[in-house]
């Protein structure tokens, strides 16, 4: 019931903020971080009570806070959630992530109503994607976030966003569409005909019919892989990132992206067990070539949001090669597979929060020059410190400095794979090399040499002239203002501070304290490590 | 936990915590920044004393499932003897940086970045497991980026920075691959178990630490990162240069040093390889025309020899030239710093007579000089002679002892200029403003630092030597013996005055070697450059813009192409016909209406025509 009142909270919200048109802007921006901090508290209470009983680690038994309702009954479907090891850091991150989002967002004043109502919706469809213990009611969850998202950006996106909106519905869409005819395959291959995850581990289908369950491991592998996304299939992911508000892009990475590499853990590990043996190695390679195709790429992009949307597919990459790898039960032992595993979730929740951040910063940019062209700025760190501060932050954290929770994850993906998957770790970890050159070259051209500044009136001049050495009278002798300080970049107003900061901070705290989420994640990771072992 | 374990913790985490607490803070902590600094080192050298007494190990949760996943931190002998460096060559540049910077620089920034470095070398050295290594080791690179690049206003500091970050970072993938070999081969990720790992992991573990540590320590082929290390404060280069840094990769080697041998192949390349970087970076810092260059140059030569010892199992002479080296090359920083700071120049020509202008300054910095060319009965002459001891084989022998003449020359180069009396013609203030004059602290320093360069040589004699070893192996070393220490001295001596003689006689000798390779550092920045990933970035970049994307969005046109044409046929073929029935039917209502005209006399002949018809039908029926 906790669960329930906590996934369906936002859209309560949500659907009270359409059904009042005469709602202040204002008012609806606090009621929105007022129903997010709310369903922070509620899933803080659920990290505090996370009980799973002794010796259980979730996925097939030990699910705390179910539910379990009957809802389609000819088909087996039916409303089914619960909470384990691999969803309740999931869940956190999402009530995280939205109370930040909507904290950026306490200035918005473009049909601020609909916004909020826009975004909490979301946010339901997120916790309840994440909460799903059926395959019907995630593929409605899962589906819903895609339409959500479609009106976030096609309504406050800017560029070319109906065009980029769409481009993301339909590839997704394509995507959840191949994730149904697995599910369907999974329905019919399966000797009790139930849609039940938990029923399905339990008593895995298609375990002696190879094809089919290739087949439907491919299916529901398009599915996820155009989610996540990787290599081929991620190219509607920049697009979409460049012309989405920071606020949507800061959820379209941080919690969106988490929905595919949440799947594979949740529905094709335990599910298809054997297929994913069998096709591990696959997995494994697309996590490489991700890893390396996404961190090159971004490397060559002159545009900082379209950079940190491609190191996204590098990050994803990793997650994939901890789960290809723990795939390969015959290479390696349970140990190192569950360290991999443990590692890949501990990189969702790693990236959600330090690329969620990151890509709010970048919104400190669109709003204060309307562009993200890294060669249209420069020396930053001059008007704006505290900018300046926070991206090199989270720029370190992105690239995976110990100390920052990402490290934690990257290591152990590393550590874990490198025994089953040799050659394929080693040459993933030149990954976090690339990564790191292009996070630095980011920094030395934001934030260092002279400081440029975009003009707003004049989108196709970019180089304000910088104020040479003003004289100020000062008690009689002149001061030497430093040169270049422009009057367009104002550091970052409380609202922005006060929504990045703590993404920071929590990832800086995960990054030295991983205890607080190791003991969580670690045992549903011993398990899924046994179950796609058998 | 034991007060020991806590104490040990403590002296990591403090710095770490008020360096972190100095950076939030900001330009409002700037005044205080200085006091914090120094009271933090004073803590650090407390701590340091504490725990080299007690020996104590302590643990801290941090990852599960596996043994060895804990941030386990202990001192044993050859940690000991780093915590010692390291608390007090901290303690003694922080003094000096409080001194030497700038009085409206951003010194909690400066100071933050700095503490946090050291925090990082406390961790990597007393480190036990893999993980608790890596933080140390990783944060260490970075911060160096901060430090490097900390006048990131001018052009091309914070490239310096991101230079040796990128390079010394190349290296540490290494350290994440041992990691994964740890596991795989131990079921651990315990630093010391290492050796005993099984099948082909103990040569990756073994392959990828000595990578980290050739990054770390600028040896060949990644030591041009240091040349761009100079762009720092002087106080970075002085702790840089000493305890932290490029010492880390040595003592790293020296701690694996059983792992090495056991591979067989890994302590002969460390060997080689520390011995040709001490011969290859030697000849450089030779040719080199500025004074900071030349230093950083030779610290990747006198490194070399502590590579070399890891090498060939020389635990204890590697450490021993990890101090001296240390006492003497912080020493020398100070005073260049000092330099820098009066005369405004790190140009050689600049600095001819400096050591005369000031002269605290100037004698300390000619003993530790001295003590660089490895002239007895200075440091690094005996710590230097007691790693050639315990090296087999004549090939590597003969570069091992060429290094160390070479090292002579480029010291007696240095002090050919720093000692000659200064015309008054020097071109001075080409990097900054000089104030031409070196605060009394800077000087006490040097002094301090000097004393420790001549002194620690006694480390390496007989019977100190011994004791040293017996400390850090538990066993007995191979101190030299007396004539090799003697033949080892007599051959800096000749060296030392070979060049004197030739600087003196052919003068012209010194601007040719300027000008060749050896100059620009050989062009060892070329080796590791960027530029191949940029291409090949650029060339995906396109790939995925039109190629990949542009079959999906291929994909999306041709549905919707065909979408168009089956419209079409839509309303062709199956609209046409529906809308052809509709027109027969309205063609045969026409038709069927124009009978239908209202004129009587047409009736009766359409009735008088069928009735014939009927008549026709019936009589043929019949």
């Amino acid at each position: 019931m906790l669960l329930t009142v906590a996934v369906f909270l936002p859209a309560v919200v949500a659907a009270a903020l359409v059904a009042m048109p005469r709602l202040t802007g204002p008012t609806a921006n606090r009621l929105w971080v007022g129903a997010s901090l709310a369903e922070l508290v509620l899933v803080g209470w659920m990290w505090w009570r996370f009980d799973q009983g002794s010796g259980a680690g979730g996925v097939t038994d030990g699910l705390a806070f179910e539910a379990d309702v009957r809802w389609i009954p000819t088909v087996d479907a039916g409303y089914h959630v619960g909470v384990d090891g691999l969803s309740l850091p999931l869940l956190a991150l999402t009530a995280v992530l939205f109370l930040a989002v909507g904290i950026w967002s306490l200035r918005q004043t473009d049909r601020p109503r609909l916004h909020a109502a826009a975004f909490l919706f979301l946010e339901t469809a997120c916790l309840g994607t994440f909460a799903a213990l059926d395959l019907i009611l995630f593929f409605v969850f899962f589906d819903l976030t895609i339409v959500a998202m479609y009106f976030v950006i096609a309504g406050w996106g800017h560029g070319n966003a109906r065009r980029s909106a769409l481009k993301f519905f339909l590839y997704t869409f394509v995507g959840s569409l191949a994730l149904l005819v697995g599910f369907i395959g999974l329905f019919l291959g399966g000797e009790t005909r139930t849609f039940d995850m938990v029923a399905l581990a339990q008593d895995p289908p298609l375990a002696d019919s190879p094809v089919a369950g290739g087949l439907v491991l491919l299916a529901i592998g398009i599915g996820l892989a155009i989610k996540t996304p990787v290599f081929p299939f991620h190219t509607w992911l920049p697009d979409a990132h460049t012309d989405a508000p920071a606020a949507g892009s800061a959820i379209l990475a941080g919690i969106l992206l988490k929905l595919g590499t949440y799947g594979f853990i949740r529905i094709a590990m335990p599910i298809l067990p054997e297929a994913w043996q069998r096709w591990a190695m696959v997995v494994v390679v697309v996590g490489v070539v991700s890893v390396l195709w996404g961190a090159l790429v971004a490397l060559a992009q002159t545009d900082v949001k379209r950079m940190i949307a491609y190191t996204s597919v590098n990050h994803m990459g990793y997650v994939l090669l901890g789960l290809g790898a723990a795939g390969l039960a015959a290479d390696a032992d349970p140990q190192a597979r569950s360290i991999a595993i443990t590692g890949a979730v501990y990189q969702m929740v790693a990236h959600g929060l330090l690329t969620g951040a990151l890509f709010l910063l970048t919104g400190v940019l669109w709003s204060r020059g309307r562009t993200y062209a890294l060669d249209r700025w420069g020396g930053l760190a001059r008007p704006a410190p505290v900018f300046a501060a926070l991206f090199a932050v989270s720029a370190f954290g992105a690239l995976g400095l110990p100390g920052f929770a990402s490290f934690i994850a990257e290591f152990q993906i590393f550590t874990g794979a490198l025994q089953a998957a040799p050659v394929a770790t080693v040459v993933a970890v030149l990954g976090i090399l690339i990564t790191a050159g292009l996070f630095l070259s980011a920094i030395q051209r934001l934030l260092a040499g002279p400081t440029v500044i975009p003009q707003d009136d004049d989108p196709t001049e970019s180089l304000q002239p910088a104020p040479a050495e003003q004289r100020v009278p000062d008690g009689g002798t002149t001061t030497l203002a430093r040169p270049g300080i422009a009057v367009g970049m104002p550091d970052l107003r409380r609202s922005e501070l006060v929504a990045i900061a703590p993404l920071l901070v929590l990832a800086v705290v995960l990054g030295l304290l991983p205890r607080l989420l190791l003991e969580v994640i670690e045992p549903a990771a011993v398990v899924v490590a046994g179950l796609v072992a058998r | 936990m034991s007060a020991a374990a806590g104490v040990l913790i403590t002296l990591i985490s403090t710095p770490a915590a008020v360096g972190a607490a100095l950076l939030v803070g900001g330009r409002r902590a700037d005044r205080l920044a200085s006091l914090v600094a120094v009271v933090t080192a004073v803590l650090g050298l407390v701590g340091a004393t504490v725990v080299l007494a007690q020996r104590p190990e302590a643990s801290l949760p941090f990852l599960g499932l596996v043994d060895g996943g804990d941030l386990r931190f202990a001192v044993d002998g050859l940690s000991a003897v780093l915590v010692g460096l390291v608390a007090t060559m901290s303690f003694l540049v922080t003094c000096f940086a409080v001194a030497d910077l700038p009085h409206d620089a951003a010194r909690a920034r400066f100071f933050g970045f700095f503490l946090l470095f050291v925090a990082a070398m406390l961790a990597t050295v007393t480190a036990v497991t893999l993980p608790a290594l890596l933080i140390g080791w990783e944060v260490m690179g970075a911060t160096s980026y901060a430090l490097i690049g900390y006048r990131w206003q001018d052009a091309g500091k914070l490239t310096a920075g991101t230079r040796a970050f990128l390079t010394t970072r190349a290296g540490d993938l290494g350290l994440y691959v041992a990691a994964g070999a740890a596991l795989a081969g131990t079921g651990g990720l315990v630093l010391a178990d290492l050796p005993t790992s099984d099948g082909g992991w103990q040569h990756v573990a073994a392959a990828g630490i000595l990578v980290a540590a050739l990054g770390k320590s600028a040896q060949l082929p990644f030591s041009a990162w240091l040349s761009g290390a100079m762009q720092g404060p002087s106080a970075v280069s002085a702790l840089l240069h000493s305890a932290t840094m490029v010492a880390a990769g040595g003592y790293l080697l020296l701690r694996v040093q059983p792992l090495l041998e056991a591979t067989g192949w890994a302590a002969a390349a460390a060997a080689w390889i520390g011995a040709l970087t001490a011969l290859v970076l030697g000849a450089i810092a030779v040719a080199q025309r500025d004074l900071k260059q030349l230093l950083a140059a030779s610290t990747a030569a006198q490194i070399g020899f502590v590579v070399l010892a890891a090498g060939v199992g020389a635990v204890a002479g590697g450490s021993a030239q990890l101090l001296a080296h240390a006492a003497v090359k912080a020493g020398l920083f100070v005073a260049a710093g000092a330099w820098l700071t009066s005369l405004g120049t790190k140009q050689l020509v600049g600095l001819r007579g400096a050591a005369r202008r000031h002269r605290g300054v100037g004698a300390a910095a000619t003993v530790a000089a001295l003590a660089l060319g490895g002239i007895p009965p200075l440091s690094l002459w005996a710590s230097k002679e007691e790693v050639l001891a315990g090296v087999d084989g004549a090939a590597l022998r003969v570069v091992g002892f060429a290094a160390s003449a070479l090292s002579a020359v480029y010291a007696a180069r240095m002090l050919t200029v720093l000692l000659a009396p200064p015309t008054g013609a020097e071109p001075l203030d080409d990097e900054e403003h000089g104030t031409r004059r070196v605060p009394v602290a800077v000087s006490t320093i040097a002094i301090v630092l000097a004393v420790f360069a001549a002194g620690l040589g006694a480390l390496a004699l007989p019977p100190v030597a011994d004791s040293l070893s017996a400390v850090l192996l538990s066993q007995e070393g191979s101190a030299p013996a007396l004539s090799e220490l003697l033949l080892g001295g007599l051959l800096a001596l000749v060296a030392f005055g070979a060049t004197l003689v030739v600087i003196r006689t052919r003068p012209a000798v010194l601007p040719v070697l300027e000008r060749s390779a050896l100059g620009s550092w050989a062009g060892l920045g070329h080796l590791l450059s960027a530029r191949p990933a940029l291409s090949l970035a650029r060339a995906l970049e396109r790939v995925d813009d039109q190629v990949i994307d542009r079959v999906v969005m291929g994909t999306a046109t041709a549905v919707r192409s065909g979408a168009a044409q089956l419209a079409g046929a839509d309303g062709r073929v199956v609209d046409g016909a529906v809308r052809g029935v509709a027109g027969a039917f309205r063609r045969a209502g026409a038709l069927a209406r124009r009978p239908q005209t209202g004129l009587l006399h047409q009736y009766y002949v359409q009735a008088a025509a069928g009735l014939g018809v009927l008549l026709a039908l019936l009589l043929a029926v019949r």
